[in-house]
């Protein structure tokens, strides 16, 4: 269990600065996911937090502790890769009780520790296999139990489900949300591109780009109220509508953003008229792309009964209080 | 259609003639190894007798039993020895980022490409110097100058391309890097070692011109050396049955050896881009 | 690993930053790692070529290794001027012995590495098609790498013997030559047969790298090539050939590298022959049997400057990158 607080950190390679002064606390036993687009550093930042990168400049704070310069064993951290790097010539068993067997603990401890893991992830009966007799969902899982052997103060997940197909993915996410209630105490750092795990996993998301904070919030806050153009279109799925000149004048506003969620069939001053171009049923839901005559068609969910064919005409309108508007630079405008 | 035939057979030929031309000269010193006597002096394509007289001959007579004793005795130290430095070094060079690591690994690979007469003369003096000429710590000793760069410049390039993720696991285990690279990387990469052992194995077992030049009794020698040296009851007579049982005899656990690690060799001879 | 290099950029290290401890202790291994090697390398390479370039500048012989004075580059250029008013020049630089010694090393460098490089990529190119009993030819074609250089010289010279040997019986067989040739004794052929050996030996070297060259170019080129109906020898120089330069130009330069020091064979297949021998015969020759320790010396310090120019432009043409990326 750690507090964890990062001042003014920076990183670079070389001449470019890739970390470019963040500032974050993250809460003692927070599920904290940071997500952002490729190379807007959030893996460089969790490498920073593991120790396994240099810090540039600026304070790593654990517990108030500055551990800038603490090897990475010594921090109290444990961290699942992406691709497991399970030790590929040591059993299961093996691969768990190594930390502990380097730090030199009682054979017992070690045994009833790992056990202990194991049974909590249901890989008992693994335990003596090696990584390749393992599916790739069950390596994970040994990754986990790793990590969990090693009793941390912060778990580290470095996109730890994206070596996985798409159902193991849903599966393996529900794993670590029970991971996170079970290890209630335990603070948790997750790296994804992937905001449908940031937005299901998360206690708070720390949005990254270039380098730089965006926004940190509860995923309904980052939905609701996000702080920037770029949060907007990056949380949500479908993406949000943007409309800019003629249209978001009428709200005052440089640009404005309409989820397709929040968009309803209707009449009237705030409505839009344009020609259906497009329709996907999922079942559930049915999204429809109207071209209204600005630079992307609108997206609209409806229910997943409606059939609405291309080039029918449509009119539509955004629900009330539900049209997010944004100045010239990018920031939302309040009210 | 006569077109494609013609063209398949005469693929097939090419393919043929390589392979012939490839192991004919060894198929021919086997044939003339199991000849005797006068059978020796008429060319003959296919086998005619079969007789061990050559094999006996040089197992028995002068000092080749011990000859074979030396070079395995030389060429095994010398591996394990350069192994045993390369490993470690090799770790430092392809996991660590220091300043100087570029020229480091320039010099190490200039140093593979030494001709081996340019340190003849300072050689000869410090085995001189250090009292082990005319035995077989001058050929370890000596041997290092080509098997050391040329084992750290193959397990480099091995090492580079073990997967990040895994060392950074251990990193955070808690290993030391002599932890990672004997527990991690060791078990990982002994196909690399044996592979660049057996090459760096054959490098020694080969050598010629430090051998020549540091042994100077028949009981020292090495297997070329004193291949080359055999020698039949006068001067003009050259004992071409003794010599071709004795190639044959230093050959084939060679040839048996490449031929089981094939596969393992090439990787090997194209990761270094070193001539074995 | 992506540990930052020890010194930091200065506009980063003014501001309160000092490598980690993780940082700190893997430098630190490193330097340990690394030490045991270095000494061993300047040990058995670094003092033994220093001590040769010394000795080339003096008188040493080897019946007294510490006795030598210091004579300047006498033995690589001296002069006197007689009486008369005539001057003689001595030296490596004027000797005759030397500069054949030296065109041999040059032509037999030169053209086994060119025949080897042919037919390696004929070998290679054979060897990157699909065809039943491939394994056997690659397991055929490391017999003769596999064979001990001095154990093919002497396989050799019994098939090129000029009296019982197999070559010669051939060539009268197919009616090629009338009379027997003894290759290696004669002055005219020992050249061709000291290459025959030597291209035997090193093909099947030259064709495994070409062979992995070849592989790495992606099959759909080809694919592409066949569907825009190239011919098949079009697409060798215009599609195959570029692809693999890169890898064939370290081959041959490093080839090269290795002919220019040639020893064993030559010694062996065709001894005290001035048709063929070369730098390294030479400068062991005076060395060791000569007594003119001083002299093979220098001879021996030319040798490896060759080298080591060669060495320089092998490095700076084959562009080969020495840190290995971001590790």
């Amino acid at each position: 269990m750690a507090q964890i607080v990062l001042k003014n950190i920076r990183k670079s390679f070389g001449a470019v600065e890739v970390i470019r002064g963040v500032d974050l606390e993250i809460r003692s036993g927070e599920f904290m996911v940071f997500v952002g687009p490729s190379g807007c550093g959030k893996s460089t930042l969790l490498r920073l937090m593991a120790g396994l990168e240099d810090i540039s400049s600026g304070d790593m704070m654990f517990d108030g502790e500055r551990v800038n310069a603490l090897a990475p064993s010594k921090r109290g951290i444990a961290m699942v890769f992406q691709s497991y790097a399970l030790y590929p010539h040591m059993t299961v068993y093996e691969n768990m009780a190594f930390g502990m067997q380097l730090a030199k603990s009682d054979a017992d401890a070690v045994k009833t520790r790992v056990e202990a893991a194991a049974d909590m992830l249901q890989i008992t009966p693994y335990l003596k296999r090696l990584p390749k007799q393992l599916s790739g969902g069950q390596r994970q899982r040994v990754a986990i139990g790793r990590a969990i052997v090693r009793d941390p103060r912060v778990f580290l997940f470095d996109e730890p489900l994206s070596n996985l197909d798409a159902a193991l993915r849903v599966a393996t996410r529900l794993e670590i949300a029970k991971l996170h209630h079970a290890m209630n105490t335990a603070t948790m750092v997750y790296v994804t591109h992937d905001q449908v795990e940031a937005m299901t996993l998360a206690d708070r998301i720390c949005v990254l780009r270039d380098g730089l904070v965006e926004q940190v919030g509860t995923p309904l806050e980052l939905y609701e109220n996000p702080q920037s153009l770029f949060v907007a279109g990056f949380i949500g799925s479908p993406k949000m509508n943007f409309l800019t000149g003629a249209h978001a004048a009428r709200y005052r506003a440089e640009t404005i953003g309409i989820r397709p969620e929040h968009l309803v069939l209707g009449t009237g001053d705030e409505a839009w008229t344009g020609t259906v171009v497009h329709s996907e049923n999922l079942g559930s839901d049915t999204f429809v792309y109207i071209d209204i005559g600005a630079e992307e068609p609108l997206n609209m969910r409806e229910d997943g009964t409606t059939r609405h064919k291309p080039g029918d005409t449509l009119s539509v309108k955004p629900l009330e209080g539900r049209v997010h508007r944004f100045d010239t630079a990018g920031k939302p405008i309040a009210g | 259609m006569a077109w494609t035939i013609l063209k398949k057979t005469a693929f097939y030929a090419l393919v043929v003639f390589i392979v012939v031309v490839a192991v004919f000269p060894f198929y021919y010193a086997i044939l003339t190894s199991f000849k005797s006597g006068t059978d020796l002096f008429r060319v003959t394509y296919w086998p005619t007798g079969f007789s061990l007289e050559n094999y006996v001959k040089v197992l028995n007579t002068g000092s080749f039993p011990q000859n074979l004793l030396n070079s395995v005795f030389i060429a095994t130290v010398t591996v394990l020895g350069a192994l045993f430095l390369a490993v470690t070094a090799s770790f430092a060079l392809s996991r660590v980022r220091f300043r100087g690591r570029g020229t480091l690994l320039m010099v190490i690979l200039g140093v593979s490409m030494f001709p081996q007469i340019a340190v003849l003369a300072g050689l000869f003096e410090l085995i001189r110097f250090l009292g082990i000429y005319n035995t077989p710590w001058a050929l370890i000793f000596s041997y290092t100058i080509f098997t050391l760069p040329f084992t750290v410049w193959v397990l480099t390039t091995f090492m580079r391309d073990l997967p990040i993720e895994i060392e950074e696991a251990a990193i955070v285990d808690g290993a030391t890097p002599w932890v990672i690279i004997t527990r991690v990387f060791m078990p990982l990469m002994w196909p690399a070692l044996v592979t660049t052992g057996l090459l760096a194995f054959i490098g020694a077992w080969n050598e010629f011109l430090f051998a020549l030049t540091f042994t100077s009794s028949n009981a020292t020698r090495t297997v070329p050396v004193a291949i080359s040296m055999l020698s039949g009851g006068s001067e003009h007579e050259i004992p071409w049955g003794n010599i071709m049982a004795a190639s044959v005899i230093v050959t084939i656990p060679l040839v048996a050896l490449v031929l089981i690690f094939q596969r393992k060799i090439i990787s090997g001879l194209t990761a270094g881009g070193v001539k074995g | 690993m992506t540990t930052e290099a020890l010194a930091p950029p200065k506009a980063v290290a003014a501001r309160r930053h000092a490598a980690s401890e993780l940082t700190r202790s893997r430098v630190r291994s490193a330097m340990i790692f690394l030490l045991p090697m270095l000494i061993a390398l300047a040990i058995v390479a670094g003092w033994p070529l220093l001590r040769t370039i010394y000795f080339s500048l003096t008188d040493t012989s080897l019946t007294n290794l510490y006795g030598g004075k210091f004579v300047g580059f006498k033995n690589y250029l001296g002069w006197t001027t007689l009486k008369s008013g005539r001057t003689i020049f001595s030296g490596l630089l004027v000797d005759p012995v030397w500069w054949n010694a030296v065109g041999n090393t040059v032509r037999f460098a030169v053209v086994s590495v060119a025949l080897e490089t042919v037919i390696g990529m004929i070998v290679a190119l054979v060897l990157n098609a699909e065809f039943k009993g491939r394994g056997i030819v690659r397991a055929a074609i490391l017999v003769p790498w596999a064979i001990p250089t001095i154990v093919s010289a002497k396989m050799w010279a019994w098939m090129l013997n000029d009296q019982f040997g197999i070559i010669n019986d051939m060539l009268m067989r197919l009616g090629l030559i009338s009379t027997k040739i003894a290759w290696t004794a004669s002055a005219d052929t020992a050249m061709t047969a000291v290459l025959i050996v030597d291209i035997w030996k090193t093909t099947p070297f030259m064709a495994l790298l070409i062979l992995a060259g070849l592989q790495m170019v992606p099959k759909d080129v080809y694919e592409a090539a066949r569907i825009d109906g190239v011919h098949p020898i079009k697409v060798f120089f215009r599609v195959t050939l570029p692809l693999v330069r890169p890898a064939l130009m370290v081959a041959v330069i490093f080839r090269l590298l290795d002919a220019m020091r040639i020893f064993d064979l030559v010694y062996v297949l065709t001894p005290n022959s001035s048709a063929t021998e070369t730098m390294s015969v030479v400068s062991r020759e005076n060395l060791f049997d000569f007594d003119k320790f001083a002299y093979g010396s220098a001879q021996s310090t030319l040798l490896f400057l060759i080298i080591a120019v060669m060495t320089g432009i092998y490095i700076w043409l084959g562009n080969v990158r020495f840190d290995g990326g971001d590790r």
